[in-house]
Parts: structure tokens; sequence; C-alpha cells
């Protein structure tokens, strides 16, 4: 117990600059703005109404549709880089992991000239004579823009977890008589879900907190609930509410994460 | 394994060495420092160099979206900033929460040159704390490829003829404002009934609107991706100059006449730097490099005189007295805001 | 067949990750400043990016952000995995607790706590609120890819290098250090990951017209998109490129060595 002051830097550090924050947001969201001490629930009332439940709802759809087709799109690639020969292994890795380093609203950006109207996609259907077509500010370009942005946070755990299995797992379950398909549904999926449910997480929750992705792709007509959060703290100065949907958003992202149970890939092990 | 920790933390320690370099390099000197809060897009790049060259202080320029998006900034003190320059009804409403300092004129030498009419304007009726660094109208701006008809009315931009080709501004009062002028209504009202009816007018326009802008409005519209557009006079100008089939027009109904001021904020660290650059501001000849950069109509005497007979006689840009009979400036809305923020929060939000 | 089907997926999957990068490459040597049509090769948009003071004050904050944040995290991490593995218990789960709070936290509310805490404390809001926040975000990171090496780690390894006649200061540096290094790397990059790639916490926690790559873009993009823009991409992306590639050699290296 005598190395117990490593950690008291760090403890401190992160109760102040996480855990006092959050509570700052709470007090917000319970007074009233200018008022001192007085309590209110007002703020949680107005997050109920028909207009704002909305917001949320569209919000939670879309995260949940991308969510999908991350899963549907990453878990053949998490497969197929588990499978290669190590050697390539990292080196595919690393070609998920470079985009990342072109900031995420860099890249996110440089959607809008691929999908405007005198985009690239545009111009190339000019050349065949059709369109132009309306590709940008829609729900398709903000479900668009979540997926290419989180498509790697469901490839990685994914991949994690599949590259542990043991292999004579499933050829154990192919000696049984079991076809490909068949052992990759009883064997290989459900050994790997521990991955899918950290990948889903970690899709789920960035898609249904973005306000940047909505505004660039959405023509900010899509309010997704960081969108007005955003609004609250940034333009309407509505502190009191913008901190109540912050508290509702978390007590949202604590649900969908109990519903996946507690699995981390990372106490298994790092990404690289 | 050992020379391989002592390289990670020579790798660590020496760039921990370049970053204290950075960080002392970028705060040495004894250089005064100045910091403008100016909207995007709003200046010459080349003036404030000169500002810089000629008066040896370094200038932080930030920049900012809306007049409610600095209002926030400063409120909350996430910049001490010297000099900013935000609308009419603002500056009201900076004025009343006492968050200015008052302009000391016998430092703004060139103040005499800004015309008679931009002085006394009802936001500051004693010249105390606000010194004219732009003005103009909001306006349809529109392709006229896309658009063969005679456009003088905002009621264009509630014809399902366009639907998705019309872009609106992602601003609060210029949003509401030519709604409620279109209805007949002031566009300060502080009748509830008139807002919740501009409310249910944006939102009946809402599936005919393309996005909700800010200032890429200009980029989009000179590449043609939409037809019609609120825009404000001078970004209408710029892009009419890069591409000549938009075309500008102040509804009949009538708009907004708008004037950005220059002030000092009560944060400011460096009042006597913002004085010299707001004075610098108003020398005709940077106030013409601004005109002709920002292409708003500048409140400068002898700018007006400078400018091309084309730009000055057209009253779409520099609009007489008489040419605004019906349009109104912004006031300060007081507690009526909340409901204002509410219905454009529902608006975009539906 | 199943292999051609497999390769062309994954091609399938790269296209769709790289193709907005190699519009960026492609338009940041486009002479004509719309992206709506292609006037001709040229590098005018370099030459203006390094005339560019504000472009090239945001790249140079991301950077110092990005290393002082990942530096910290990774060292002050690693201090505190060594701590956290000792401990048991209720203690211990609580610290795990607050450990995996900024990464299940969503950005936005990050970003607006932090806002609040600084203006609260009325604290510097600029360089040193980004490092702050960016260090925040960074440091359970730091600890998360050091927690696993420690546990891989022989229990007896540090008692018998004592035996042996080492010092324990000896012991962490020469014994356990080298052991759980690739752990501590791991966690600087993926803090430096972080810190680069973030734009909503940075977003709220500025001020002073501080600003890095992503906030200048993000206030840019609202602005009419400036080519210079492009330029500065993609010189980063072949800064990226290059030092993945040079990482790559020398893992493959230390492992062939390893073999």
């Amino acid at each position: 117990m005598k190395r117990n002051w490593l950690l008291y830097p760090y403890v401190v550090w992160m109760i102040l600059f996480t855990v006092v924050p959050i509570l700052l947001v709470f007090y917000y969201s319970v007074t009233v703005q200018g008022g001192g001490f007085s309590l209110t629930m007002a703020h949680y009332a107005r997050v109920f109404e028909p207009l704002y439940m909305s917001v949320i709802w569209r919000s939670i759809q879309l995260a949940l549709v991308s969510t999908i087709a991350c899963f549907i799109l990453g878990y053949p690639v998490a497969m197929i880089l588990a499978n290669s020969p190590d050697k390539q292994q990292f080196s595919l890795i690393v070609l998920f992991v470079v985009p990342m380093w072109m900031n995420f609203l860099a890249r996110t950006y440089a959607w809008l000239s691929i999908m405007e109207n005198n985009g690239i996609i545009n111009a190339f259907l000019g050349l065949i004579g059709v369109g132009p077509l309306s590709l940008l500010y829609n729900a398709g370009a903000v479900v668009l823009g979540m997926v290419y942005n989180y498509v790697p946070f469901m490839v990685f755990p994914i991949y994690t977890v599949l590259r542990k299995l043991d292999p004579s797992l499933i050829e154990a379950a192919e000696d049984l008589g079991a076809n490909p398909v068949r052992s990759f549904l009883k064997v290989t999926f459900p050994l790997s879900l521990p991955g899918v449910l950290s990948g889903v997480t970690m899709v789920f929750m960035p898609s249904v907190t973005t306000f940047a992705i909505s505004q660039l792709l959405g023509g900010g007509q899509f309010t997704l609930i960081g969108n007005l959060i955003e609004q609250q703290y940034l333009r309407t100065y509505d502190w009191g509410f913008g901190s109540a949907l912050s508290i509702i958003l978390m007590i949202i992202i604590l649900i969908s994460m109990g519903l996946m149970s507690r699995s981390n890939v990372y106490e298994e092990g790092g990404l690289i | 394994m050992d020379s391989k920790v002592k390289k990670f933390f020579k790798v660590i320690l020496s760039a921990s060495v370049v970053v204290l370099l950075l960080i002392s390099s970028g705060c040495g000197g004894s250089r005064q420092t100045l910091n403008v809060f100016n909207w995007g897009d709003y200046i010459d790049p080349q003036v404030l160099k000169d500002f810089e060259e000629e008066f040896d202080i370094r200038v932080v320029y930030e920049e900012f979206d809306t007049n409610e998006d600095m209002y926030v900034k400063i409120a909350n003190n996430s910049g001490k900033y010297d000099v900013a320059i935000p609308s009419d009804y603002m500056i009201k409403r900076m004025i009343n929460e006492d968050m200015l300092i008052p302009i000391d004129l016998s430092m703004i030498s060139n103040y005499g040159g800004i015309e008679e009419r931009h002085k006394r304007l009802p936001f500051d009726e004693d010249n105390q704390y606000s010194v004219p660094y732009m003005w103009g109208t909001v306006g349809i701006l529109y392709n006229t490829t896309m658009v063969d008809e005679e456009v003088d009315s905002w009621d264009i931009l509630w014809d399902s003829k366009y639907e998705k080709q019309i872009f609106m501004i992602n601003s609060m009062r210029d949003s509401i404002g030519i709604t409620l002028k279109r209805l007949g209504y002031s566009l300060n009202t502080k009748n509830e009934r008139e807002i919740l009816a501009a409310r249910d007018a944006l939102l009946e326009q809402k599936p005919l609107v393309l996005s909700y802008v800010g200032d890429e409005m200009k980029d989009k519209m000179v590449a043609g991706e939409a037809a019609l557009t609120v825009a404000w006079s001078g970004d209408a100008a710029v892009c009419i100059s890069e591409n000549e089939d938009l075309a500008y027009v102040i509804p009949e109904e009538g708009s907004n006449i708008w004037v950005d001021s220059m002030v000092i904020p009560k944060t400011a660290q460096n009042v006597e730097a913002a004085h010299q650059f707001i004075n610098f501001l108003c020398r005709p000849e940077v106030g013409l490099m601004n005109a002709e950069y920002i292409e708003y109509a500048s409140p400068i005497g002898a700018v007006r005189e400078q400018l091309p007979e084309e730009v000055t006689g057209d009253i779409a840009f520099y609009p007489g007295v008489d040419d605004l009979q019906n349009s109104e400036v912004f006031e300060d809305l007081s507690d009526t805001l909340e409901i204002y923020d509410r219905v454009w929060t529902e608006v975009l939000a539906r | 067949m199943r292999a051609i089907l497999k390769k062309c997926y994954l091609w399938l999957i790269f296209i769709f990750l790289y193709a907005p990068i190699l519009v960026l490459i492609l338009f940041s040597f486009n002479v004509s400043r719309s992206r709506g049509n292609w006037g001709g090769l040229s590098l005018r948009w370099y030459g203006e990016l390094f005339q560019d003071r504000a472009i090239m004050t945001a790249l140079g904050n991301t950077v110092l952000i990005a290393l002082v944040a990942a530096a910290v995290s990774a060292a002050v991490g690693t201090v505190a995995a060594v701590g956290i593995y000792r401990l048991k218990g209720w203690k211990k789960s609580f610290v795990m607790n607050i450990t995996y709070l900024p990464i299940l936290n969503p950005d936005i509310v990050i970003g607006i706590s932090m806002m609040i805490l600084f203006i609260a404390m009325s604290f510097p809001r600029g360089m040193a609120s980004l490092i702050v926040s960016h260090i925040t975000f960074g440091l359970p990171y730091g600890v998360i890819s050091v927690l696993p090496k420690l546990a891989q780690l022989d229990p007896q390894i540090f008692d018998a290098a004592l035996d042996l006649g080492a010092t324990p200061r000896e012991a962490y540096f020469k014994v356990i250090l080298p052991q759980i290094l690739p752990g501590v790397f791991t966690g600087f990059l993926l803090a430096f990951t972080m810190s680069v790639d973030d734009f909503v916490v940075s977003f709220f926690v500025t001020g002073n017209g501080v600003a890095n790559l992503a906030i200048s873009i993000y206030s840019m993009s609202r602005r009419g998109i400036n080519p210079k823009i492009n330029a500065v991409l993609t010189l980063l992306f072949i800064a990226v490129a290059a030092m993945m590639y040079l990482i790559q050699r020398r893992l493959r290296k230390s492992s062939r060595e390893a073999v």
C-alpha cells in the first residue's frame, strides 16, 4: 500500500476534470439561470415536450441505423483481417488507422466536395446524362457521415476478439460435420459477441451525440440532440436547458451501455 | 532493451523541450497584442497586416458566425476581446447589460469622416459606445438562370416551385425578421401571436428549404447550388461580382437595415490599442480597402465618393433614406427574446 | 474464389475510407478556387498556405497539443497504472470507474462540462484549457494500455531483481519498464490519435482566438471552404503515412529480431 502516492495525482486530476464538471452540469440543469440556488425542474420538463422528444428519437434512430450499417460493413472486414497472414495484419490495421489521423472534421468536410450538386458524383452522373441528384442535406447524408467516421470503431474490437479465437474450435465444429455457415453461426459469432457489443457501443455513442456531422452534411435541418445542446450553450445561452439535455444524453448512453452489459476490449489488450 | 527505454524517454524529453520553446516563443516578445472579434470574412486581411506594421501591435483575430455567438463568448468571458464588431440590436443589449466601455471619441480623430446619417442611431443615441463599421440591408439573392419571374416579394421564398432550391440564413433575428415582414408585421414585434404566426410560416416553408446556411452561402450561390437565398447586401455584392447570373433585391414589404459597429467590451485588456484600431478602420483609405474587399456599404463619406458610381448608385447596395421607408432597424427585444429563441429552436428542430 | 471476393471487399472498404482523402489531395493541386471545375495542376495553394498565418498556427497548435497531451497521458498513465494494479476491492473499482468515465462520456458532454468548469474557475481559455482537456481524455488511454501489460508480468520478477542486488529504483526502470514499454507506447499513440482527431471538446473549451486545425476547418466550412485547407491536409496525410510506414518497418524489424 506504500505505493498509493503514485495514484494521487491521477485521481485528483480525474476527479477535478471529469467528475466535478459533470456535477456542475447537473447543478445548472436543476437551478434557475442567474437565480442563485433556486431549484427548478423546468429544464427537464422542457426536455419532455413532444418537440424535443422527437429530436431525441430522431438522434437515436439515425444512430441505430448507422450502428447497424457499421456492423454489416465492419464485421466481414474484421473477419478478413483476423484471418489474413500475420505479416499483412499490421499493415491492414495501419491502413484503417491512418484516416483517423486526418482530423474527423476534415474527412467529413471532404464528403461535401463529393456529394454537392456540382460535386464529383454529380459530375460523373452528368457525363452519362443523369442528375444532378440532390445528395446532401438529407438523413442519408448524415448517416453516411456517421458510418464513414465510426466504422473503424466497429472493426477494431471485433478484430481483436476474432484474432484471439482458438482456430481449433472452428476445426472441431467442422470435424463434427458443421458446414462453414453453421460453424460461423454456432461458434465464431457467439464467441465474438463481446467484440461486437463493444463495437456497437463505440459506434452508437458518438453517433447519437454528434453535432458536427449533422451540421455539415445535414444542412442545419437535421437537428440532433447534439445540435440542440450546442445551440443552447453557444447561441441562445440557455445553460439550464442545455445541461438538462446533456444529463438526459448521459442517461441514454448509460442505459444503452447497461443493455450491452459491461464488456470492454481494452481489458483484454490494446488495439495495436 | 535498456537503450530502447532511454530512446523513448529521450524522444519524450526532446519533444517537451521543443514544446516549451514553442510556447515561450508564442507568448514571447514585449510586443503588445490586440484581440479583435469580428464576423467571418469581414475585413481585408491586408488591413490587419498594415495595422500591425504601423503600430507594432500583434493582432489576434477571431471570428464569429452570429451576433448571438459573439454575445455568449463575451458574456462567459471565453476571450478577452479588445474590439468587437456586433450589430445594432446586440449593441443595445450589451449596453443595457453593462458589457461595454464608452469610446473616447477624442481618440478617434477620423470620426468626423462618418456620414451624419450613421451617427446618433437609436441603439446608441449619444454615440457613446459604438463607431459604425459597415451597414447594409437584408434581401433576396437569386440566380436569374433559375428564376424567370420578377422577384419583388418575400413570398417567392415560400413558392413550392422552388422546392429544395432555397437557402435560408441560420440566424434567428434575420430569418424570423423577414418572415414577420412578409406577414406585414414589424420585425421587432413583441406580440406573441405575431411571432407564433411567423413560426408557423417558417415551419410551412421548411420542406422547401435546401439548407440553413451561414457564410458558406456565398460559395454555394456562386456555384449555383441553389436558386434563391436570403442574403446580406454585401455578401450579395461579392457573389454577383463572381457570378453575373446573380441578382439582389430588397423586397417591397420592406426589410431590415442594419449597422455593424465597433465596440470595446468591458473585458478589454488593451483599451488604448482598441481606440487606435477603431480610428485606423475609420481612415478613408482603410475604409476603402475594406469596402472593396467585403463589398458592404461603408458609412465613411470619403469612401463612398471614391467608389465607382455603378456601386454607389445602385440602390440595392447604397440605398438612400427614401428607398428604405418600409425597412426597420432591429431593436433589442429584452424579455421577448426568449420567445424568439424558442421559435427558432423549434423551426430548426422540427 | 473466396479469396478474390475477400480481397475485392477489402478494396471496396478502403476505397470508401480513402475516397474523400484522395479528393482532398486532388483538389489541393487544382488551380481554380472552386471545387466545381478543374482548372489544371498547380502548387498555388501550397505557396499561399505558407503565407497564411492562421492556418500555420492552427497546424502548429494541433501538433503541439497532441504531443504534450500524449506525453503526459503516457507518463502519468503509466505511473497511475502501476498504482491501480496494486489496488484491491472497492478502491480499484472506484478508480477504474473514473478511468472509464471520459471514455464513455459523450464528447459533447465532456466539452461543455469542462467549459463550465473553466468558466467557473476563471481558468485561462486557449492553449492551456486545450492542453488540460486533451490530457483529461487522453489519460485513460495511457492507463488502460499499460494495465494488461502489468497483468502479464511475472509477479516474482520485481523481487527477483531486488534479490539480485538491484535497488527498487533500478528494478523499476531496468526490469519493469522495459516489459511494459509496448503498452506505454500504445497509450502514447492512442492519446495522440484522440487528440489529433478531436474536434468537439476543443471547440467548446477553446477561447481567446486559439484554434487547432479542426476548429479552423469548422469555422472555414461555414464561410466557404478554402483550398489552402486541402493543401495543409495533404501535407498532414503525407506526414502521417510516412510516419506509419517507418513505425511499421521498425516493428517488422524488431519482431524479426525477436524470432
